[in-house]
């Protein structure tokens, strides 16, 4: 059982949480200024299916579904589970 | 030299031997320096893939490198469930494929694998639910493959632990069946490959990890390992929940996530379940293996994880499904508990097919239904190293479908992993 600690709630076991997946993938950058429906087809397919997936390290995205229902960024040990940090997500009042 | 076939007149000199006599199943022998295929990975896709290799294609000069002993992966930690119950046609056709396969394969490997095609009766709770399985299994019917629809009697027959009582908590509208498909005996799978292939001249190298690639000009010429540097022309990668890391030390990424899938058996009682019974509104999976224990999986752990142990919601939830579905289930004790990785998919549909690095292969993706496609795995990935080129069967399961946008998606999941 996870203890995955909540900035606003505190250490909440693991069933309390849905499961995001991974926090660094980003969306290609589009140039919008140009007025050019420019897409990057490559960047999204990337973007959209491919990850890391470390054994070890992680930085992953999980929602406080019965709780705050914030969104964290979290990072976690995937053979460990030995969670590092936790932080609200971009938009939930974090960066 | 003592002929190593199994068989009767094997059994009788065993037995008057007092049993000293058998030979080894495989041999062990030091890597030599040079291959013309290395197979990463000693499971059952990766020693099927030899023995196709040799038998099927000539190519016997071969070496199959395991990083741990043969049947200690997912080989051995499955539910052994067998079947070819797809809806998507590249699916259902190669899942078809190992199913026939599966049928003969103890005589082809001279090895019991004990296949039982006693059937997989998926649960319908509702009318609509019903519906949509029968659709499914048209679909089935229409691709030649076997399926029947029953009807809450016939499920009744079949299946009497199951809950028919007024008050059940999912109660049993009626049900799909799939007949020829079973359950197998899931190490003898491993061994049997690993006897046969052997025996044919391929060389299983256990306790043998792959530490790096040598790459020249974009195509593989060599894997680094802890028993020292082989060269080869081409290399086949099938490691299951390792997939992203192996192929990461040939520079590529994958549309992998690795996941932690739990399964669960009870102490062994007598025979009551001859069928394997699945409920998806529950998410579980029952049988009963044949020394009694009652077997149980469900739902991943649902995160990332290459721990190979799980959690206790999960178990938890299994067992309180099982109990749901057979009540009876309630007053037994649980024996053991086991968890492995599984490679799953963007889209929950395998991957068998070339790579931007020039005679490296990957076969992976499984998800959770690896074992099932053994035998046909092997079979199309052994072609595809062989050739350079995927067979018709496998060709939808490559790497570009994720850009082209030609995904096979069985469930409509969408590219979360976890939810398969």
């Amino acid at each position: 059982m996870l203890l995955i600690p909540c900035p606003v709630c505190g250490e909440r076991p693991e069933d309390e949480f849905g499961f995001g997946g991974d926090a660094t993938v980003q969306p290609p950058v589009t140039d919008s200024a140009s007025g050019q429906a420019e897409v990057d087809i490559d960047g999204f397919a990337d973007y959209l299916y491919l990850r890391e997936n470390p054994k070890g390290r992680h930085t992953e995205l999980w929602v406080h579904r019965y709780g705050c229902r914030r969104w964290l960024v979290v990072e976690r040990d995937t053979v460990t589970h030995e969670l590092y940090s936790s932080r609200l997500a971009a938009g939930e009042g974090g960066e | 030299m003592v002929d190593a076939r199994y068989s009767i007149a094997a059994l009788v000199r065993g037995a008057i031997t007092g049993h000293r006599s058998w030979p080894e199943a495989w041999r062990k022998p030091a890597p030599k320096p040079r291959y013309d295929v290395v197979i990463i990975g000693g499971g059952g896709h990766g020693l099927a893939t030899a023995y196709y290799l040799a038998k099927l294609h000539g190519v016997t000069n071969v070496a199959v490198l395991e990083k741990g002993w043969i049947g200690g992966g997912n080989t051995g930690r499955n539910t052994t469930i067998v079947r070819s119950n797809y809806f998507l046609r590249d699916n259902a056709f190669f899942y078809e494929h190992a199913l026939k396969l599966w049928e003969g394969l103890s005589q082809d490997l001279n090895f019991n694998v004990m296949f039982s095609p006693r059937g997989n009766i998926i649960l319908a709770h509702d009318f609509g639910q019903a519906e949509g399985m029968t659709m499914r299994y048209n679909a089935l019917r229409l691709n030649g493959i076997d399926g029947v629809r029953l009807s809450r009697e016939e499920v009744q027959r079949r299946a009497p632990a199951l809950d028919f009582s007024p008050n059940a908590r999912f109660p049993i509208f009626g049900a799909v069946d799939q007949p020829r498909s079973g359950v197998a005996r899931h190490d003898a799978v491993a061994w049997g490959y690993a006897r046969a292939a052997d025996r044919l001249g391929v060389d299983i190298i256990e306790n043998c990890e792959v530490t790096g690639f040598d790459i020249k000009d974009g195509a593989v010429t060599g894997v680094q390992t802890s028993r020292g540097d082989i060269a080869t022309g081409k290399v086949g990668i099938a490691v299951a929940g390792h997939s992203s890391e192996v192929a990461r030390m040939a520079g590529l990424r994958l549309p992998i996530e690795t996941h932690l899938l739990q399964a669960m058996v009870s102490e062994p009682v007598k025979p009551f379940l001859d069928t394997v019974v699945i409920s998806p509104s529950l998410h579980v999976y029952v049988s009963q293996t044949d020394k009694g224990e009652v077997l149980m999986g469900g739902a991943l752990d649902g995160y990332n994880s290459y721990s190979q142990r799980g959690t206790w919601p999960t178990v938890e939830d299994v067992v309180s499904s099982a109990v749901g579905m057979i009540p009876r289930l309630k007053s037994l004790r649980l024996m053991r508990t086991w968890g492995g990785v599984m490679d799953m998919s963007m889209d929950g549909s395998p991957i068998i097919a070339k790579t931007p690095v020039e005679r490296l292969y990957l076969n992976g993706g499984w998800c959770y239904g690896g074992f099932k496609a053994t035998p046909g795995s092997g079979w199309v990935f052994a072609h595809t190293i062989a050739n350079d080129a995927p067979h018709s069967l496998n060709e939808a399961f490559s790497l570009e479908r994720f850009r082209s946008g030609r995904l096979l998606s069985e469930r409509g999941a969408g590219n979360y992993p976890h939810y398969h």
